[in-house]
C-alpha cells in the first residue's frame, strides 16, 4: 500500500434543466424523479468500498450535468456517506459545478458541504450567452458570482472563449472584467464543435462559423497573457490559478493520473487493484445503471485492466497538459524515441533540460529521475506533440 | 469420338454489362443438362470474385453443351464467354475469331449501349452470324418494340426474328437454343487428314492442371502424346492432356476441325501462351501464322507501392503470383524519393489496372499506394532518337526533347439527351474533337476523338457521375499525335515530389497546376511551419498554395472521462500516421497521390 495513488470519488448527476448547443457530456434533461438514482450512486459506492477498503480520500468531486440541481439534503447525504467510508485527508476538496441560475441554492449547498464551487459564467456578454444557449444573463451571473465568493472558500469560474465572431477586443475586455472579481482560479475553454452536438449540426448547415485557426490562437494568447499578467499561474492547458492552494485537487488526479471511483451514470474510473490498474466505466443511461445497481450491486460494467501501455499513454496524455509535466520513469512503456525528443526540444516545443538529461538515452530510465514536460507553445500544440512522441 | 462438323456450333455471347449475359449462360447450361442443379452454383462462368461483383468477364471462358434439338438430331454447343470491356478488346477478337456466331443479348428495358455497339461490330467484322435476344422481357419496364427498331436502326441487324426470354424466369431459353441451332452455321469444313492448324485462343493457370491452354481446331487433329509448336512462341511442346469443358475438364481422345477444348502441356506460364498464337505439328506443321495475332500491349501504366515499406516484398511476390495468370500486365521495379521502393506496371486499360490493383488488395491483403495513371509517350530527341516515356518522372531533360507525341483514342459515349451538354463539355475540356453526333430516340450518341491522357485517369468517373450513371462509353485506339505537352512538377516545402509530377498539355498546365495545389492544401495537414506548395513546369512556377503552421492544436478540456477516449483517438491518429509518407520535413498523405488529380471542378 506504500505506493498507492492518491485516491477521490466523481459523483455524476447527469440532469440539466436544458442541453446546451455545445455540449456532448452525458446529460439528460431534468425530470424530478432522481431519488431512485439518488440511492443507486449511493448503493454504488458502498460496493466499491467493500472493494477498495479506506482509501484516504483527497477529493470528492461533483459534476455533470449540473449537480447543482442535487436537492441539498441528498447532497449533503452523500458527502457525509464518502465521507464516512473513506477516510477525509487533512486538506479534502468538496467541489461542484453550478449554474448561475442556481443562485438561490448557493447557500445550502454551502451548508451541505461543498467548499470550492465552479461557477459556469461561460461569457461576459449577453448575446454570446444566448449565443451559447445559456438561461442566465451576465447580471444575474455576476450576482451569482459575488454570493460564491462571500459563501465558499474557494470559488473558481468557467468561461469559453475562440466563440463565434468573438474578437480580441472583445475577449480581451472580457477578462478584464473578470478580473475585477477576487477571484484565485479560472478555467478558460476553447469552444470544440463536438460531433453529434447542436452547434456541429449547425456548424454543417452553414449557421455557425467558428473562428478560424488564426484567430482561435490568438484568442488563447490573450488568455494566457492576460492571465499571467494578472498574476495567475497557468497550470494546465485550459486551467489558471492565483497560487498552488486554489488549484483543483480533483482535476489534478486526473492529470497525474492518480485513482479516482466514478460513479453515477457513465462515470469513468481509474482504480488501482490487487496490483492492477482498472479502467472502469459505468451504464451511460441512468434507467440501466439503477437497474445494474440494483441486479448486480454497481452500475460499473466489468472493468478493463489497462495494459503497462495503455497506462503510459495516458500519463503522457493527461500529464503533459500540466505546467510541470510527467515523471520520465512513468513513460518507460512507450519507448519514446531520443531522436523524436531531441527534434522537439530543437523546435522549442519540448523543455530543453530534459533532453540535455537524456544524452539520447531515452526516457523513462529511472536513473534520470527527470520530468517530460512542455514549454508553453509546446503545450499549445500538444496533441500535434502527443502524435509526434507516438507514432 | 470427334463430333461431326455440322452437328457443332461455336457462339458466343454479345452484351453490354448487366444485360444478362451471365445469366443466360447459366440458363444455356441448366436447361441443356450440363450439369446438375445441385452443381449449380449462381453464374457458374464468373470464376473470381471480382469478375462476379462487378458482373464482368475478364478471362475467356468456354463450355461444351449437349443439346437434343427439335429436329432429334443431337448437336454440341460452344459457348466462349468472351470479355465485356474495351480494356480486354484484343482478347474479345481472338475469342470472337474462334466462333461462327454470336447471340446479341440486350436489355428490353434499357436497350442498345455503347459497348453492345462496340461487341456487335466486332463479331460482323468476323463475318459472324449474329441472333438478336431481348432479355429481361418479364419487366414492367421493358419495350421489346422500341428496342428491335433500335438494334435496327443503330446497328443495322433485321431484329424482326428476335428471341424473346427472361434469362432470370427461364422464359424462352429453348427458343434460345433453337435458334443456335437453326440460325448459326456450322463452322466451315476443315480438313481432319491436314497438318493440324489450332488458334489459341486464351489460357490460364490451374492449380491441379497447370497453364491449360484453349484452342480451337480449324484443320487437322490434336491428340495427347503429340509434339505441338506455336508458331509465334516459337517453343515446342509434349500434349499431355486434351479435352473438353462440360464445364468441368473433362478428358477427350481427340479435337477435329470445328471443334474447341483445351490442351496441357507442361508449359510453365501463362505468359508462354500467347493468346491468337498458331498451333501446329512439331513435324510438317504448317508455316504461316493464322492472321490477327497481336502480343499484349500495356497501354496504361502506374507505379504501385506498398503503403509500409516492410511489405515491399510481399508486394514483389503477389505481382509475381498474379503475374502467372496474367500475361497481359507488365511490371518492372520502380524507385521513387517519395514513395520509397515498388514497381512501374502496365496495363492494357483502366478496368485492367483496377482489378489487378483490387486484386492485390484483397487477394494478398495489401495496402497500397497507386501513382497517377500515365500513357505512353513517344519522345524524339533532337539526336533524332525515339523513346517510349512510361513515367513522367524519367521524362529527358526539355532541351534534348524535339517533341512528344500522346496516343489518341476514338471514344463512343451514348447518353440520355438532357445529359449530352454536360458530357459535351466534358469531351471539350478534356481537348475532345468532336467527329459525330447522332440520335437513336432520346439518346445522343457522340463520338469523340481524345488525348488517353484525358481520359485515362477519371474521365470515366466524371462521366458516370455528370450523367447520374446513365451514359455509357467505349473506346478503341487511335494514332500518336504531337502534341505541345509539358512536363509539370510539384513541389512540396520547395522539393519536387516525383510521384505528383505529370505530363500535360500547355493549354491545360495552369488550370491543372491550380487545381492540383487546392487539393494538396487540403489534403496534407498543417504542420510545425509554413508549407508552400506549387506546380511549375522547368523552373517557372505556374501555381502556388500556402499550407500556413500549425499555431494551436490542442484539446480544451481533457478530464476523468476523456483519458479512454484521448488513448483511443490517438491509438487511431497513429495509425493514420502510418499511412503518410514522410517527405523531406512533410508527411502527405497516401491518398493525396491519387486524389490530388481529380479533378471535380469542371
Amino acid at each position: 500500500m506504500a505506493d498507492m495513488p492518491a485516491f477521490g470519488v466523481y459523483i455524476h448527476w447527469p440532469y440539466c434543466r436544458r442541453i446546451c448547443p455545445y455540449c456532448d457530456f452525458n446529460v439528460y434533461k431534468a425530470r424530478g424523479d432522481d431519488q431512485a438514482l439518488a440511492d443507486a450512486i449511493l448503493a454504488d459506492l458502498h460496493h466499491w468500498r467493500q472493494r477498495l477498503g479506506p482509501r484516504p480520500l483527497t477529493s470528492l468531486h461533483f459534476g455533470g450535468g449540473t449537480p447543482s440541481l442535487l436537492p441539498p439534503t441528498t447532497l449533503a447525504k452523500m458527502i457525509d456517506q464518502v465521507c464516512a467510508l473513506f477516510p477525509p485527508l487533512d486538506n479534502l476538496e468538496i467541489g461542484l459545478e453550478a449554474n448561475p441560475t442556481d443562485h438561490q441554492s448557493l447557500a445550502e449547498i454551502r451548508q451541505a458541504g461543498i467548499e470550492r464551487l465552479s461557477l459556469g459564467l461561460q461569457a461576459l456578454n449577453d448575446p454570446d450567452l444566448k449565443r451559447l444557449g445559456r438561461d442566465h444573463g451576465v447580471r444575474q451571473g455576476l450576482a451569482a458570482l459575488e454570493d460564491a465568493l462571500v459563501l465558499f472558500p474557494r470559488v473558481s469560474v468557467d468561461l469559453i472563449t475562440a466563440r463565434e465572431g468573438q474578437t480580441p477586443t472583445q475577449w480581451h475586455a472580457e477578462l478584464q472584467d473578470i478580473l475585477r472579481y477576487d477571484l484565485d482560479h479560472l478555467s478558460v475553454y476553447g469552444l470544440t464543435i463536438e460531433p453529434g452536438t447542436a452547434f456541429a449540426r449547425q456548424q454543417d448547415r452553414g449557421d455557425l462559423i467558428p473562428p478560424d485557426d488564426e484567430t482561435a490562437s490568438t484568442l488563447y494568447d490573450i488568455t494566457v497573457d492576460t492571465l499571467r499578467g494578472a498574476g495567475f499561474t497557468h497550470y494546465e492547458v485550459s486551467n489558471f490559478a492565483r497560487h498552488p492552494a486554489a488549484q483543483s485537487r480533483h482535476n489534478r488526479l486526473y492529470w497525474q493520473s492518480d485513482d479516482w471511483l466514478g460513479l453515477g451514470p457513465g462515470a469513468h474510473g481509474r482504480l488501482t487493484l490487487d496490483g492492477q490498474r482498472l479502467a472502469t466505466e459505468t451504464h451511460l443511461q441512468p434507467k440501466p445503471y439503477v437497474e445494474a445497481v440494483s441486479t448486480t450491486g454497481t452500475g460499473s460494467k466489468p472493468p478493463d485492466p489497462l495494459s503497462d501501455t495503455d497506462q503510459a499513454l495516458e500519463a503522457l496524455i493527461m500529464g503533459l497538459r500540466l505546467d510541470e509535466g510527467v515523471e520520465a520513469a512513468r513513460l518507460h512503456a512507450l519507448a519514446i524515441d531520443p531522436k523524436t525528443l531531441r527534434q522537439l526540444a530543437e523546435e522549442g516545443l519540448v523543455d530543453g533540460d530534459l533532453f540535455t538529461l537524456g544524452r539520447g538515452r531515452g526516457l523513462g530510465d529511472s536513473r534520470l529521475g527527470g520530468r517530460l514536460r512542455l514549454t508553453g507553445r509546446g503545450r499549445r500544440l500538444l496533441d500535434h506533440v502527443l502524435l509526434r512522441l507516438t507514432a | 469420338m470427334s463430333t461431326p462438323r455440322d452437328h457443332i456450333r461455336n457462339f458466343s455471347i454479345v452484351a453490354h454489362i448487366d444485360h444478362g449475359k451471365s445469366t443466360l449462360s447459366d440458363r444455356l447450361i441448366q436447361v441443356t443438362g450440363t450439369v446438375t442443379e445441385r452443381e449449380m452454383k449462381q453464374q457458374l462462368l464468373d470464376n473470381m470474385d471480382i469478375e462476379r461483383e462487378r458482373g464482368i468477364t475478364i478471362k475467356a471462358q468456354t463450355v461444351r453443351l449437349k443439346y437434343t434439338a427439335k429436329d432429334g438430331e443431337t448437336y454440341i454447343l460452344n459457348l466462349i464467354d468472351t470479355p465485356g470491356h474495351v480494356d480486354f478488346a484484343y482478347e474479345v477478337s481472338r475469342s470472337l475469331a474462334a466462333c461462327e456466331g454470336s447471340l446479341l443479348v440486350v436489355d428490353a428495358a434499357q436497350g442498345v449501349e455503347a459497348q453492345t455497339l462496340a461487341n456487335v461490330y466486332q463479331a460482323l467484322d468476323h463475318d459472324h452470324e449474329i441472333v438478336p435476344v431481348l432479355n429481361k422481357i418479364d419487366l414492367p419496364a421493358a419495350e421489346p418494340d422500341r428496342i428491335k427498331e433500335q438494334i435496327e436502326e443503330v446497328i443495322g441487324l433485321d431484329a424482326s426474328d428476335a428471341v424473346m426470354i427472361s434469362a432470370k424466369t427461364g422464359i424462352g431459353i429453348e427458343e434460345v437454343l433453337e435458334a443456335i441451332v437453326t440460325r448459326l452455321p456450322p463452322p466451315p469444313e476443315g480438313e481432319r487428314d491436314k497438318p493440324l492448324k489450332a488458334m489459341l485462343v486464351d489460357a490460364w493457370y490451374d492449380p491441379y492442371l497447370g497453364v491449360v491452354v484453349m484452342v480451337r481446331i480449324l484443320d487437322g487433329e490434336l491428340k495427347k502424346g503429340m509434339r505441338v509448336k506455336m508458331l509465334q512462341a516459337g517453343a515446342v511442346y509434349g500434349v499431355d492432356k486434351v479435352g473438353v469443358f462440360a464445364p468441368k475438364p473433362t478428358d477427350v481422345e481427340s479435337l477435329g476441325p470445328g471443334e474447341i477444348g483445351f490442351l496441357t502441356a507442361s508449359i510453365k506460364e501463362v505468359a508462354d501462351a500467347l493468346v491468337g498464337d498458331t498451333i501446329t505439328t512439331e513435324k510438317k506443321g504448317i508455316e504461316t501464322p493464322l492472321p490477327g495475332f497481336r502480343p499484349a500491349q500495356p497501354v496504361v501504366f502506374c507505379g504501385l507501392f506498398p503503403v509500409d515499406a516492410a511489405d515491399f516484398e510481399d508486394l514483389r511476390s503477389a505481382i509475381g503470383k498474379l503475374r502467372l495468370n496474367d500475361a497481359s500486365f507488365s511490371y518492372e521495379m520502380e524507385t521513387s524519393a517519395a514513395l520509397g521502393f515498388g514497381f512501374r506496371c502496365g496495363f492494357l486499360g483502366l478496368l485492367h489496372l483496377e482489378i489487378i490493383q483490387e486484386r492485390l488488395t484483397r487477394e494478398f491483403n495489401l495496402e497500397l499506394i497507386t501513382t497517377a495513371p500515365s500513357v505512353i509517350y513517344n519522345i524524339t530527341l533532337t539526336n533524332g532518337e525515339v523513346l517510349e516515356l512510361h513515367n513522367p518522372a524519367d521524362m529527358p531533360d526539355p532541351v534534348r526533347i524535339d517533341n512528344i507525341a500522346e496516343p489518341w483514342i476514338t471514344a463512343t459515349i451514348m447518353t440520355p439527351d438532357e445529359h449530352l451538354g454536360s458530357v459535351i463539355k466534358l469531351c471539350q475540356d478534356r481537348r475532345g474533337i468532336q467527329k459525330d453526333l447522332t440520335y437513336v430516340g432520346t439518346r445522343a450518341m457522340v463520338v469523340y476523338e481524345l488525348p488517353l491522357n484525358e481520359v485515362v485517369f477519371d474521365f470515366y468517373d466524371r462521366l458516370k457521375s455528370i450523367s447520374r450513371g446513365y451514359a455509357s462509353f467505349d473506346y478503341q485506339m487511335g494514332e500518336y499525335r504531337t502534341e505541345d505537352l509539358v512536363k509539370m512538377q510539384i513541389l512540396v516545402n520547395s522539393e519536387p515530389v516525383d510521384a505528383l509530377s505529370i505530363l500535360v498539355h500547355r493549354s491545360r498546365a495552369e488550370m491543372r497546376g491550380r487545381a492540383m495545389c487546392e487539393k494538396l492544401k487540403e489534403l496534407i495537414p498543417q504542420h510545425m511551419f509554413q508549407i508552400p506548395v506549387q506546380a511549375a513546369i522547368g523552373g517557372k512556377v505556374i501555381a502556388r498554395e500556402t499550407i500556413r503552421a500549425l499555431r494551436k492544436d490542442v484539446t480544451a478540456k481533457c478530464y476523468g472521462g476523456d483519458a479512454t477516449r484521448k488513448r483511443k483517438l490517438l491509438e487511431k491518429q497513429k495509425e493514420g500516421k502510418k499511412r503518410m509518407r514522410q517527405f523531406g520535413k512533410v508527411d502527405i498523405p497516401q491518398e493525396a497521390f491519387i486524389a490530388a488529380l481529380k479533378m471535380d471542378d469542371d
